[in-house]
């Protein structure tokens, strides 16, 4: 297993930049999810990793070995493919010994390492079965097992669970994590499903334009979020921001908010721009009788365990997060207020959050 | 009204029509190659006859005229032989001849068997490589080598029958299997670079990008991963590459004589006493038809899959 470093790392197709001057570090036995929209870059940088493409400059380093120009066969590495890309002219047998092959093991060999990997994944039974036959969720775990049955030095997944139905979605998602701790395996994990990210990894790198804005644990990257992309990104809905017209300065732990005046962490860092966004996550606010933000009630996402209002007010739409038995009328007058002092201030200038008591 | 039935179904009609079609190409089709096959059983005299004869006695005559040089002999010679041991001299000392040896046909079958599966061969298994690599790489003015190729089949082959001609005698090549294997590969390969480019096309990279992964080279990814799947494809070019090698006249005549001829210049000129010898000559035409048809039938599955083959994505 194994520790992979990206050092400056850039790819460009033409004039198009797919992956702009990255660092990241993926530690070992880490599972580590690259995140963000399509066409982020987060694919090419895990093709990379795999020497599937050649960085156009930077360093991939695996186990401080510099892989980056090398040939994919020569980097012991296995990858996950988003359609699987079983081999559909062999039998799941053949597919999970297909890779062995290369390795000049006896038959015996070979034959013990592939029932070891099918039974890991209870595939054993369908070992003689045409891919062709096989349910989504079986190809999936032939595919995996055609990744970890040579053991390679990290596992490389390009959305895996893109095309299983979302019922399977949560149950692969818990295989795969087990999977991940029962081999201590180093996993990299592509995709665009910011609940597959934070229901697995153990650190998210969300990706956006072709940068890593952000590397951290989900609960990091959820709760002190480093740029409003990040906000926005991560949680469903994403984050609120509302504009202030103030500039901020340092040690400063109150902003004006329409006629009144609102606490928030004590500030580190000041802004030179005068117009900021003050964010907040639509469960850190909540419905009050009095001295509240007004507002009218525009739209009502049930939920289930929780409604989502959407409220009209003079600093812009406003989603806030309620119980689902609060009774709410579209177009009913309310007011809200937040819950904690956890609220981020985005610099306006560069959309990057600041520093304070509650971001450090 | 009828709801039982999917509204893409043909209607009884349509169904009607397009059977009656089918029926009729079938008998327009079939009726020279019965007429073929029925002659190679008929004796010289029936199948000169005239009106024809639908109905008339079955006799081997043709096949073994195809098979045997004979001569005639006087009467009294032929009394003065052995009675026959086989019952083709039979047939044939009934004619007032006996067999001085065997005829041309079975070599020049054979070439056309060696030169016409070796073309194949060499179209499908050259056409394969560059499909692919027309497919996957960036190569250099892409567009216009595809074009260069394809404009190799806008004017018919025989077009460039003369210099092909001087050019073989220079080289030695005429005449020979080797030859014949290289100017049929040529001909092909334009169509068979195309039909396997567009196969390849459909077969997605992460097959060859996973068994890269895996350890593989792309070599030994593309006949592992990669040709097993376009075996469709590959069927399909087969037959059509086949087809043209097998059939192919002006050239064999051109090029070929003693040594190399094949099937298609050699058949018409069976003559027998008195003229072509049909019979014979509809035996010839006869087997000659079986490999096609075999290979065709074998990889029939294929063919029409392939025909089909990406115009629906699966």
């Amino acid at each position: 297993m194994a520790e992979i470093e990206i050092k400056n790392l850039h790819k460009s197709f033409g004039d198009f930049v797919a992956v702009k001057n990255s660092n990241l570090i993926i530690e070992n036995k880490e599972f580590f999810v690259l995140l963000g929209p399509s066409g982020c870059g987060k694919t090419t940088t895990l093709r990379m990793i795999a020497g599937l493409e050649l960085p156009t400059s930077g360093n991939i380093y695996l186990d401080k070995e510099d892989v980056g120009y090398l040939r994919a066969s020569q980097r012991d590495i296995a990858f996950v493919f988003q359609l699987f890309a079983l081999y559909p002219h062999m039998n799941v047998r053949n597919n999970l010994a297909f890779p062995l092959k290369m390795q000049k093991l006896s038959r015996s060999e070979v034959d013990a390492k592939v029932l070891e990997a099918a039974k890991l994944l209870r595939i054993d039974h369908l070992l003689k079965s045409k891919v062709s036959s096989l349910a989504g969720g079986d190809r999936q775990r032939v595919a995996l097992g055609r990744a970890l049955v040579r053991r390679p030095k990290a596992f490389l997944m390009d959305e895996p669970l893109g095309t299983l139905d979302a019922e399977f979605r949560e149950l692969m998602c818990l295989e795969l994590r087990k999977l991940h701790d029962d081999i201590d395996a180093t996993t990299v994990y592509v995709t665009h499903d910011q609940q597959e990210a934070m229901s697995m990894a153990d650190r998210i790198a969300v990706m956006n334009e072709g940068v890593v804005l952000q590397a951290d644990s989900p609960k990091v990257i959820y709760n002190k979020p480093k740029t409003k992309f990040v906000a926005n990104f991560i949680g469903s809905p994403g984050m609120n921001f509302i504009p202030i017209n103030e500039k901020i300065s340092p040690s400063q732990s109150s902003i004006k908010l329409l006629d009144s005046s609102l606490n928030i962490p004590e500030q580190k860092e000041g802004t030179d721009s005068n117009e900021n966004f003050l964010g907040v996550r639509p469960e850190n606010l909540k419905l009050v009788s009095e001295n509240g933000v007004k507002g009218n009630v525009f739209g009502v996402e049930y939920l289930g365990s929780r409604k989502i209002l959407t409220i009209e007010t003079q600093l812009g739409n406003i989603k806030i997060r309620v119980d689902s038995d609060t009774q709410v009328n579209i177009n009913e007058q309310i007011q809200f207020d937040t819950l904690n002092n956890n609220q981020i201030i985005f610099d306006g200038s560069n959309d990057k959050a600041l520093q304070s008591e509650f971001m450090s | 009204m009828d709801t039982s039935r999917s509204p893409l179904e043909a209607t009884g009609f349509s169904r009607k029509l397009a059977a009656t079609i089918i029926i009729v190409y079938m008998i327009v089709t079939l009726i020279p190659i019965t007429w073929m096959v029925a002659t190679s059983f008929k004796s010289v005299d029936s199948a000169i006859s005239y009106p024809p004869e639908v109905f008339f006695e079955p006799s081997l005559e043709g096949y073994v005229n195809l098979f045997t040089n004979r001569s005639r002999q006087p009467k009294d010679y032929l009394d003065s032989l052995p009675p026959p041991d086989t019952w083709y001299e039979e047939l044939v000392r009934s004619r007032e001849m006996v067999i001085t040896g065997p005829s041309k046909f079975l070599p020049r079958y054979s070439n056309s068997l060696i030169i016409g599966f070796g073309a194949t061969f060499f179209s499908v298994f050259l056409g394969s490589l560059a499909a692919y690599a027309l497919s996957r790489f960036k190569v250099p003015l892409k567009d216009d080598l595809l074009f260069f190729i394809l404009s190799t089949r806008m004017f018919p082959p025989i077009a460039v029958a003369v210099p092909i001609f001087i050019m073989y005698r220079k080289l030695g090549l005429g005449d020979t299997h080797v030859g014949m294997i290289i100017l049929y590969t040529v001909v092909n390969l334009s169509l068979s670079v195309w039909l396997l480019k567009g196969f390849m096309d459909e077969i997605p990279r992460e097959y060859e990008e996973a068994a890269m992964i895996d350890g593989y080279s792309r070599m030994q990814a593309f006949f592992k991963v990669v040709l097993p799947q376009a075996t469709t494809g590959i069927a399909a070019t087969a037959i059509f590459c086949m087809i043209f090698s097998w059939n192919e006249y002006a050239f064999a005549v051109l090029l070929t004589q003693f040594n190399a001829q094949t099937a298609p210049p050699f058949i018409p000129t069976i003559i027998g006493e008195g003229g072509l010898d049909w019979p014979a000559i509809g035996a010839g035409t006869t087997l000659f038809l079986i490999p096609v048809m075999i290979f065709t039938v074998v990889l029939r599955k294929h063919l029409l899959r392939g025909i089909t083959f990406g115009a629906v994505r699966k």
